[in-house]
């Protein structure tokens, strides 16, 4: 984005990735975890990877929306896809993403005749329902906080406008409890959270301090560039160094410490908290969003009783270890065999915020 | 003439002769085609033929820089110029879908018609085919080009160590113009397709000489083009992400959608690799060639990671470029 151009490749950039050098030889190897998918995209195109030192390791965890839905969730829409009237209308992102039988696809869906529309966002979805009054127009709601509140907000308007066709499959994801769960997993191994600017810019800066104070690991909450993602990781080294964890935010352009209160006011009105299963980390207490009873009209889950059983991985697939930062894409002994973009075995290849996706795509020159 | 195009048009009676006769015919009068025979007749070439044939399914048909019609002629004459031809004869063949508007037929005849006879090219031979309402989106093209070749040998496997790789200017504006002209998504910009015709470009670059390869990175866009050069070689291509242009607007536009400008269509840019030597030849006739004007050097050829190519990036680390897996926008061509 031109306006971001002034991080893209700040001076000095250099200089960081010295100071970042020079501080991990006293700190030892150092596991850093980003938390959001558009951020393991960013470091992998970026090539930061390469830059620095071995010792300060970079892992993806459970932050690209699309990998920590479950095997069992994907079958159940696929399910959906083929009811007479009903027209899911998706990111594109989901198009591609296996259930857990391989080959198996919302793109597949499409070409033995599901209808499946790509939209940018659920107010196209909104428009496509008005547009079409003799299809059953289901959007599926999928992503964190970053995208609740525009779900959110097209319910509002299709209550509004009193859309009788138009419902939303809520899949919506919590990030805190997630965080909270991956802690508290018995592999967990990690001295370092790079927050999400996104979900931050929502919830605020502040929806990560529990971070530092609950569980005295460092947190700084990061734009998106290579200057935002060098200077991010800066502040993590130092805060291991010298062992005063704390809670940073160095994407102060887009974040304020209280977030978006609008935003978060209409996500309260439509959404509650509830239990949700993550790949990777199982049923976590609070881990989803539902629709609130008051808008149950909009909710495709009740409309047509989505009920997802749970669903085993594919075999062999290892995206759950990927998704918790426990096993780094390289390590699946799938990755880049049986399993590449073209022909996925598991989520995260696919998906575009994916940590195998990103690692394929964007290996190491 | 109806307004709208019925099945009748394409019943090989009277409408059908009426379609070629008003419109066809006029638009692109040359004496093979004027005969009406089965096929053309065309006189003997003086050096061996380049053959190349391209189907168009573009939506929507008109977009900012172009249309179908000029798309269908850019495509066919840019594969005939990379594979060292220049081009002289198209066929056209048009299958059209009932109800499809008569005028806009027309202006895609006249943009056919218009970017032919800029490149020198006729049209002497065609087809049309009408189908059933729902069995089509509007208009289809196919073009199949013949030209004489004027460059014999050009090919990756003339690719050496030290090479230049050279692109004719910015990259990805095509596919970027085309998903926004369809109004998706809302988005204030001027966003130009960059479809043209490469004859004049081509043959400058190999005037200047030195010229192993040439190609235009329409799907998959530069880097799956370049990755295809490689592939299974021992070479690699290194490429400076700065010295890459990239149209501010795409970029902005590709940022918002997570698309990869170098993984986006052109359909008017060039990719050249050249010997070492003949580099600043090429390029500097390559900027004095209209729609070369940004031609610049983006990369090399070494042999430091076989079979790929490796993208040092702006921030200063290094990944590598793999090919475009799926499609990162269906229709665009």
């Amino acid at each position: 984005m031109p306006f971001e151009e002034p991080f893209q490749h700040p001076e000095g950039i250099e200089k960081l990735l010295a100071h970042i050098a020079a501080l991990s030889e006293r700190t030892g190897p150092m596991r850093l975890m980003e938390v959001c998918g558009t951020h393991t995209m960013a470091i992998a195109k970026a090539g930061l990877k390469s830059l620095l030192p071995k010792t300060v390791r970079l892992l993806s965890g459970p932050g690209c929306p699309v990998c920590v839905t479950p095997s069992g969730d994907l079958d159940a829409v696929f399910a959906l896809s083929e009811r007479p009237h009903v027209l899911l209308a998706s990111y594109g992102d989901l198009l591609r993403v296996p259930g857990s039988k391989r080959g198996t696809s919302l793109l597949r869906q499409r070409a033995l005749g599901a209808k499946v529309a790509v939209v940018y966002s659920p107010m196209d979805a909104l428009a496509l329902a008005q547009k079409t009054p003799q299809c059953e127009v289901v959007f599926l709601g999928v992503g964190f906080e970053t995208t609740a509140p525009g779900t959110a907000a097209c319910i509002l308007e299709a209550a509004e406008k009193k859309v009788p066709n138009f419902s939303v499959l809520c899949l919506l994801k919590r990030t805190e409890p997630a965080l909270r769960a991956l802690i508290a997993s018995p592999d967990f191994a990690v001295d370092g959270f790079l927050c999400p600017g996104h979900v931050a810019a929502i919830l605020g800066a502040e929806a990560f301090r529990f971070l530092p104070e609950e569980y005295g690991l460092p947190a700084v909450v990061s734009g998106f560039t290579p200057g935002d993602l060098v200077y991010s990781i800066s502040l993590l080294v130092e805060q291991c160094a010298e062992k005063r964890p704390a809670l940073s935010n160095t994407y102060t352009r887009v974040v304020r410490d209280a977030g978006n209160p609008a935003a978060k006011a209409m996500m309260d009105a439509v959404l509650t908290p509830c239990t949700s299963t993550w790949r990777g980390l199982g049923e976590i207490a609070g881990g989803g969003f539902a629709i609130r009873e008051a808008y149950a009209a909009y909710d495709a889950a009740k409309k047509f009783g989505f009920s997802p059983a749970p669903a085993a991985d594919p075999p062999g697939c290892r995206c759950s270890h990927v998704i918790r930062g426990a096993a780094a894409p390289e390590d699946c002994p799938l990755f880049g065999k049986a399993c590449t973009p073209a022909d996925p075995v598991g989520p995260c290849m696919v998906s575009s915020e994916g940590a195998c996706a990103a690692a394929w795509r964007y290996r190491a020159g | 003439m109806d307004e709208i195009i019925t099945l009748d048009y394409g019943s090989g009676g009277l409408r059908t002769a009426q379609l070629i006769e008003e419109i066809l015919v006029p638009a692109f009068r040359n004496p093979a085609l004027e005969v009406l025979g089965d096929g053309a007749v065309l006189p003997k070439p003086e050096s061996a033929l380049v053959f190349s044939t391209d189907s168009f399914v573009v939506t929507p048909w008109k977009f900012p820089g172009g249309d179908i019609g000029k798309l269908a002629v850019c495509g066919t004459v840019n594969d005939v110029c990379m594979a060292g031809g220049k081009p002289l004869y198209l066929s056209l063949s048009c299958i059209l879908e009932e109800g499809f508007c008569m005028e806009d037929f027309r202006e895609i005849v006249a943009s056919i018609a218009r970017t032919a006879k800029a490149v020198g090219v006729q049209v002497v031979t065609g087809d049309t085919k009408v189908v059933e309402r729902g069995h089509g989106d509007g208009i289809y093209l196919n073009t199949a080009g013949i030209g004489v070749l004027r460059a014999p040998g050009l090919s990756k496997d003339a690719i050496r160590p030290g090479d230049a790789v050279l692109v004719s200017g910015s990259v990805g504006c095509h596919g970027a113009a085309v998903l926004f002209a369809r109004g998706e998504i809302p988005f204030a910009g001027s966003l130009s397709s960059d479809c043209q015709p490469l004859q004049e470009l081509s043959a400058a670059a190999l005037d200047a000489g030195g010229v192993r390869v040439l190609r235009d990175p329409t799907r998959g866009g530069v880097a799956t083009t370049l990755s295809e050069f490689v592939e299974h070689s021992a070479l690699s291509i290194e490429l400076d992400e700065t010295a890459i242009p990239v149209d501010p607007q795409v970029e902005a536009a590709c940022a918002l959608l997570g698309l990869d400008p170098l993984y986006s269509a052109c359909e008017g840019r060039m990719l050249a690799v050249t010997a070492p030597e003949t580099a600043e030849a090429v390029l500097q006739a390559m900027r004095r060639t209209p729609g070369g004007e940004g031609a610049v050097c983006i990369g090399r050829v070494t042999q430091s990671h076989p079979g790929h190519v490796v993208l040092r990036t702006a921030a200063g680390g290094s990944r590598l470029l793999g090919k475009l897996s799926g499609a990162q926008l269906p229709r665009i061509c």
